[in-house]
């Protein structure tokens, strides 16, 4: 019987398999930031070991670092900065530390010093190391206790999640992005649907997504419950990687190629579960509610929970709407925002800001809205300035800030204040994620960039044919 | 890790789904750098309110609506309900790093039937105290499944990188026979 991606990806990384056990699997790559790893080093300091294969970890400064000068230092991040520069020196871990040029999300670096390779496993201690598997690599988060597991021993004890395959088919409808796909997929199949399992995305409209889109797309795998997402690495896999820092080179690069092109799903193999979605009447998505899962096309109105017939659904709804402060049947496009934010390691990459600045350009930024763009590294801050979006954003009355994981998750001083409502690219609308009391709705870059210059809700379409370009 | 065998006590009700780590530990309390003293932080923004089951019950084991820890991969969120003084959690269902996590620091998640939790729920609502049963894999009566190598580990509260390192002669040979897949790490 054929094989899937993550049979063979798993297959090829067992270390030891025994009866009745779960498998020990080998991790290619050990990505480390500053939140989730000091008890993993204080654990090898108090045990006495050492971290394995520094040489197959690499860690960097995201989740804490300030992306501007506008607020005093905080105390509590620069310590937890601190600790991470002397862990990394050490246990002889490669640090790409703020201001070395090479920092930024660790799920926007990985990718793009092409470290981030078919085939391979990897790790980090956070949710949306799921992203990698865009480039047909198996990535997955894994908390502190594991994370120490991955520094001593460079392998995991796992068992073999299930397998379901989501399949996009149909034409996809302008305006449409991969953070549409993946919202209504969200919204369609919910935010359980993939607990348990290995998500791979396929079908002709995955096919022809950009890496960036690919990324969007897995980077949310875990808001619907899934461990990791998996796409089958193909030309556009490899045009990306060729020629990135870490990337083979050479012979080996040749070699690579041919590796990595086995490693597709072979057609006569079998997935627990398969779904097909038809992409055709997709519209850019907008989430209402503090679940991903909650989430309408822009042209709808905030549902009514009564509609609900699952009492634990209905009382849900209820209470996203009380939290979002919302009423039943407003249109989405009178939804009223105080804040956009553009950013985060599900949009912060180049493509992204390229889509938001095409909206924003020779346009403002609407006067009660604060407006950011928090580039998702500093060679995509660097890439973007070389070709002038930061003026576009600015001009436009954008903040243009540094990289860093910023409003996604507001451990550093970008936060929303109790009540503030924020159009976002990021992935996570629950309860005061941007900021006690904030209230977030998640949308793709270009209707951020929309809504931003409409102070509410607002599709491309909206602004760029009612303003004068 | 903390080793569990069995706890018989009063439990709190938390009839919701999707609970996600966010609440559980919100993110400022994130930037410390030990393992302890999470505890006082747990649900730190639903505790304001004064009729959250935290503030009206007591006792050693949570129960809670299906994907109960969805979200981030915070092992904090683990930490937060063991330091706060739980020993077990019972849901439908969980997020699957949550529920990793749970497992390597000793504290017990336990799956039942939705049906079974909304019983349980009712039982301590009523003020009756549940057994959770590792020995016998059983909450409240109703028997659980949980995989023998898990089991083991909580058990005997066992160091699970200790046990890995026992095979230290398979991971060499997976290493020998396999190169690094990087030119370079730092660029």
């Amino acid at each position: 019987m054929g094989r899937t991606l993550l049979d063979k990806v798993w297959e090829s990384h067992l270390v030891r398999r025994e009866e009745g056990q779960p498998d020990l699997l080998y991790v290619d790559l050990h990505l480390v930031h500053e939140v989730t790893s000091p008890q993993a080093f204080d654990g090898l300091r108090l045990a006495g070991r050492r971290v394995r294969r520094p040489d197959l970890t690499v860690a960097t400064m995201d989740h804490n670092v300030a992306t501007g000068d506008d607020t005093p230092p905080d105390p509590f991040s620069e310590q937890q900065l601190a600790a991470l520069v002397r862990n990394c020196e050490e246990f002889g871990v490669p640090l790409h530390a703020t201001g070395s040029g090479r920092e930024g999300i660790v799920h926007v670096i990985g990718p793009e010093l092409g470290l981030t390779q078919p085939g391979l496993t990897i790790v980090c201690g956070d949710s949306h190391t799921s992203t990698h598997g865009a480039f047909g690599a198996l990535a997955f988060g894994i908390g502190t206790s594991e994370v120490e597991h991955v520094l001593a021993t460079q392998t995991l004890t796992q068992r073999k999640p299930r397998s379901l395959r989501i399949c996009f088919v149909g034409e996809l409808g302008p305006g449409v992005t991969a953070k549409d796909l993946v919202l209504a997929a969200i919204g369609r199949l919910g935010v359980t649907c993939g607990v348990g399992h290995v998500i791979e995305y396929a079908g002709p409209v995955i096919e022809a997504l950009s890496m960036e889109g690919r990324m969007t797309i897995c980077n949310m795998s875990i808001e619907a419950g899934a461990r990791a997402g998996l796409i089958a690495p193909d030309e556009t896999t490899f045009a990306y990687l060729e020629g990135r820092p870490a990337a083979p080179k050479g012979q080996a690069w040749e070699a690579a190629l041919e590796r990595w092109r086995a490693l597709r799903t072979d057609p006569d193999a079998v997935f627990d579960r398969e779904v097909e979605i038809d992409v055709s009447g997709i519209r850019p998505q907008v989430t209402w509610g503090t679940n991903p899962g909650m989430v309408v096309p822009i042209d709808g109105s905030v549902p009514d929970p009564a509609d609900l017939a699952d009492p634990d659904e209905r009382a849900a709804a209820e209470r996203a709407l009380a939290y979002m402060g919302l009423e039943p049947g407003t249109p989405l496009r009178e939804i009223a925002v105080d804040r956009v934010f553009i950013g985060s390691c599900t949009n912060s990459r180049i493509e992204d800001l390229r889509a938001a600045a095409e909206v924003v350009r020779g346009r403002r930024v609407h006067p009660s809205v604060r407006a950011m763009v928090v580039p998702g590294s500093a060679a995509v801050k660097r890439q973007a300035e070389a070709e002038g979006l930061d003026r576009v954003f600015a001009d436009a009355g954008f903040e243009w800030r540094r990289a860093g994981c910023s409003l996604c998750l507001g451990m550093n001083p970008d936060v929303l204040r109790p009540g503030e409502r924020c159009a976002s690219t990021s992935n996570r609308n629950f309860e005061g994620r941007q900021g006690a009391g904030g209230r977030t709705h998640l949308v793709s870059p270009s209707v951020a960039a929309a809504t931003a210059i409409a102070g509410r809700i607002a599709d491309v379409g909206d602004v760029v044919e009612a303003l004068p370009a | 890790m903390k080793a569990f065998r069995a706890v018989t006590s009063t439990a709190v009700v938390l009839d919701r789904s999707d609970v996600d780590t966010d609440q559980i530990i919100p993110k400022q309390f994130l930037k410390r750098t030990e393992r302890s003293g999470f505890g006082e932080f747990l649900f730190f923004d639903w505790r304001r309110d004064p009729d959250f089951p935290l503030n009206r019950q007591r006792g050693r084991i949570l129960l809670a609506g299906r994907n109960f820890g969805c979200g981030s991969s915070r092992e904090h969120a683990a930490w937060a309900l063991q330091d706060y003084g739980f020993d077990a959690v019972v849901a439908p269902s969980f997020g699957d790093i949550f529920r990793q996590n749970a497992l390597k620091i000793g504290l017990l998640p336990v799956v039942l039937a939705p049906s079974q939790v909304k019983a349980l729920m009712e039982r301590a609502r009523a003020g009756e105290e549940l057994t959770v049963d590792l020995e016998a894999r059983s909450a409240g009566g109703y028997p659980f499944e949980l995989d023998d190598f898990s089991r083991r580990c909580l058990l005997e509260g066992l160091d699970e990188i200790g046990l890995t390192l026992r095979h230290e002669d398979a991971i060499a040979a997976y290493e020998a026979a396999h190169p690094a897949p990087f030119s370079t790490l730092v660029v």
